[in-house]
């Protein structure tokens, strides 16, 4: 489904404050992989999604989704087949605009001079319906109006909508407070299922990385440094996840974020 | 002073807010919905009333509207490439851009700084004539600045209700949804800007035609009454639907136009004009910005004045 071969991505080159963001990653996620993904600060995993994305270019190496080769494709236009939440849940809708509008936008159907019909907005309904979070009934309001959990869970919706061929979480869940965040990630696995979605949640949480998903890698300074799944992921624990970081890395995993996850 | 000559001043008035309403809308597509601030409008507004005029001298009456729309379009193309294609600061673009009219107006002019209409067949000379004798007889300039402008609102709402006019407004509110929706903002930010100045050149086409005579300077400090016009129609319809918005921006412009008029009613010298849609901008941007910054600014005074500062 997604492969990303060997890809380098250098920030700021040839100046005192040049970083290696990716340090030739290799990844070979296979359709209907869900893949849970730890590192520290700094790890590389929100430009590992970055590169995936096209929000630059890589500086080598290739990235291949879906058998084509997208390396060079600009952002937009990879957008279609790539759905993405952000930490931020302001990221993924426009607050002045209302839900029913956002949904029309993250559709994507139709030319550019149709307008949603009454089916379309009926179908958006019944969708929004299974949030569970009564936002049916407030389709005209602004998004700007929700909860940093209701907005979190229009934009997962948004992002589903056009099935999208592989779904980029990056930690959305880590600004909500705990309960919301535990009915967010819960909608998230309940719709990544339900659609047979391809799927890479980058988190900070070591339990809900093994608990989740059916493979996890570590990054650790633009490399992933461990892979695993099936029967030997099955059996790790958090502990375990420290120590072959430890290994991995010949350093202990000093992130207190991470410890008390 | 008699009836007839207030009736006459509230018509003026009224015709005038009319053709400025046009821009007024141009600004609420680019500004209100796009986020964009585009400068160029003062040069746009003569462009469009340049066009027309010679395309109306040449003798095409009816083809001149859609010449200056299309000159209108035109400058906001090469606007909104230099910002989202050539890494030109937006602000800067407008700028540019403006200047850049100022040579090309006198050159469509044919080296002059002025045209004279006077004999010159206009929609409004036609309308005038076909008028001649009936109730509305004087009201014609009245007619083509509301037909203008519920065509343009009629345009607005029906278009920002389709895909590409949601993905302007989104655009404007939030760039990276757009990208996240596999739209180019690039796009709709030029087709926003083209239309958007489309509208500026007809707002500029229609107010030369009525007075029938056009100077190179006659768009100079447009983008600033707009704007306060469309602040002004802010605080009547601000949050509420499109087309709401849209005659509250319609709305703006008569009631700045009826400000100056009141103004000059008092004697103000008739220049005062643009000082006074300078301060209405300010008095509608800062003004709920100073609001909020109001409490912090008590207590930095009362620190000063050796008090503690906590209250």
């Amino acid at each position: 489904m997604l492969k990303l071969n060997e890809i380098r991505k250098t920030f700021n080159p040839g100046t005192p404050d040049a970083r290696v963001a990716l340090d030739g990653v290799t990844l070979h996620v296979r359709r209907g992989d869900f893949i849970s993904i730890i590192g520290a600060n700094g790890a590389g995993k929100s430009t590992l999604f970055n590169a995936i994305c096209g929000s630059f270019f890589v500086d080598s190496g290739s990235v291949v989704l879906d058998g084509q080769d997208v390396t060079m494709m600009p952002e937009h236009k990879r957008a279609k087949a790539i759905g993405r939440l952000f930490q931020d849940p302001m990221r993924g809708s426009a607050p002045a605009m209302s839900i029913e509008e956002n949904l029309v936008l993250a559709a994507g159907q139709g030319g550019w001079f149709s307008t949603a019909g009454k089916k379309e907005k009926q179908a958006f309904r019944d969708r929004l319906a299974l949030l569970d979070m009564g936002l049916e009934d407030r389709m005209k309001q602004p998004v700007g109006l929700l909860s940093g959990g209701q907005r979190q869970a229009l934009t997962l919706m948004m992002a589903t909508l056009s099935m999208p061929k592989i779904l980029l979480l990056d930690e959305h869940t880590a600004a909500l407070d705990p309960g919301t965040a535990e009915k967010v990630l819960a909608l998230t696995t309940r719709i990544v299922e339900e659609n047979r979605l391809t799927c890479l949640m980058i988190t900070h949480n070591m339990q809900s990385a093994l608990d989740l998903g059916n493979r996890t890698i570590m990054m650790d300074l633009g490399r992933v440094v461990f892979d695993t799944e099936g029967t030997e992921r099955a059996s790790l624990t958090v502990n375990d996840l420290l120590e072959k970081f430890r290994e991995a890395s010949g350093k202990k995993l000093d992130n207190d974020r991470m410890l008390l996850a | 002073m008699s009836l007839s000559a207030i009736l006459g001043l509230g018509q003026t008035a009224l015709e005038l807010a009319l053709f400025n309403a046009l821009t007024v809308l141009a600004l609420f597509l680019s500004y209100s919905m796009l986020n964009v601030c585009d400068l160029s409008t003062d040069g746009c507004f003569a462009l469009g009333a340049a066009v027309g005029a010679v395309v109306a001298i040449a003798g095409h009456p009816f083809l001149s509207i859609p010449a200056a729309m299309g000159a209108g379009m035109l400058s906001g193309l090469v606007t909104a490439v230099l910002q989202t294609r050539m890494g030109v600061n937006s602000l800067l673009a407008g700028i540019i851009v403006n200047t850049g009219l100022y040579s090309v107006n006198i050159w469509i002019m044919g080296g002059s700084s002025l045209l004279n209409m006077n004999k010159t067949r206009t929609v409004f000379s036609l309308l005038k004539e076909a008028l001649k004798g009936s109730p509305l007889g004087a009201q014609y300039a009245l007619i083509i600045g509301a037909v203008a402008v519920t065509a343009v609102i009629v345009f607005l709402c029906l278009f920002l209700r389709t895909k590409l006019g949601l993905a302007i407004r989104a655009t404007g509110d939030n760039p990276d949804m757009v990208r996240s929706s596999s739209i180019n903002p690039v796009f709709t930010t030029t087709v926003g800007l083209c239309i958007s100045n489309s509208f500026t050149a007809l707002s500029g086409c229609l107010l030369a035609q009525s007075q029938k005579s056009v100077t190179v300077d006659i768009g100079s400090g447009m983008v600033t009454v707009a704007l306060a016009s469309l602040l002004i129609g802010g605080v009547f319809l601000g949050r509420r639907s499109i087309p709401l918005r849209a005659v509250g921006a319609v709305l703006g412009a008569f009631v700045f136009r009826l400000v100056y008029t009141l103004a000059l009613r008092f004697n103000l010298p008739a220049f005062m004009l643009k000082l006074i849609s300078s301060i209405i901008v300010v008095i509608a941007i800062s003004g709920p910005y100073l609001k909020k910054q109001m409490p912090l600014i008590r207590r930095g005074m009362r620190a000063r004045l050796g008090g503690t500062g906590v209250r």
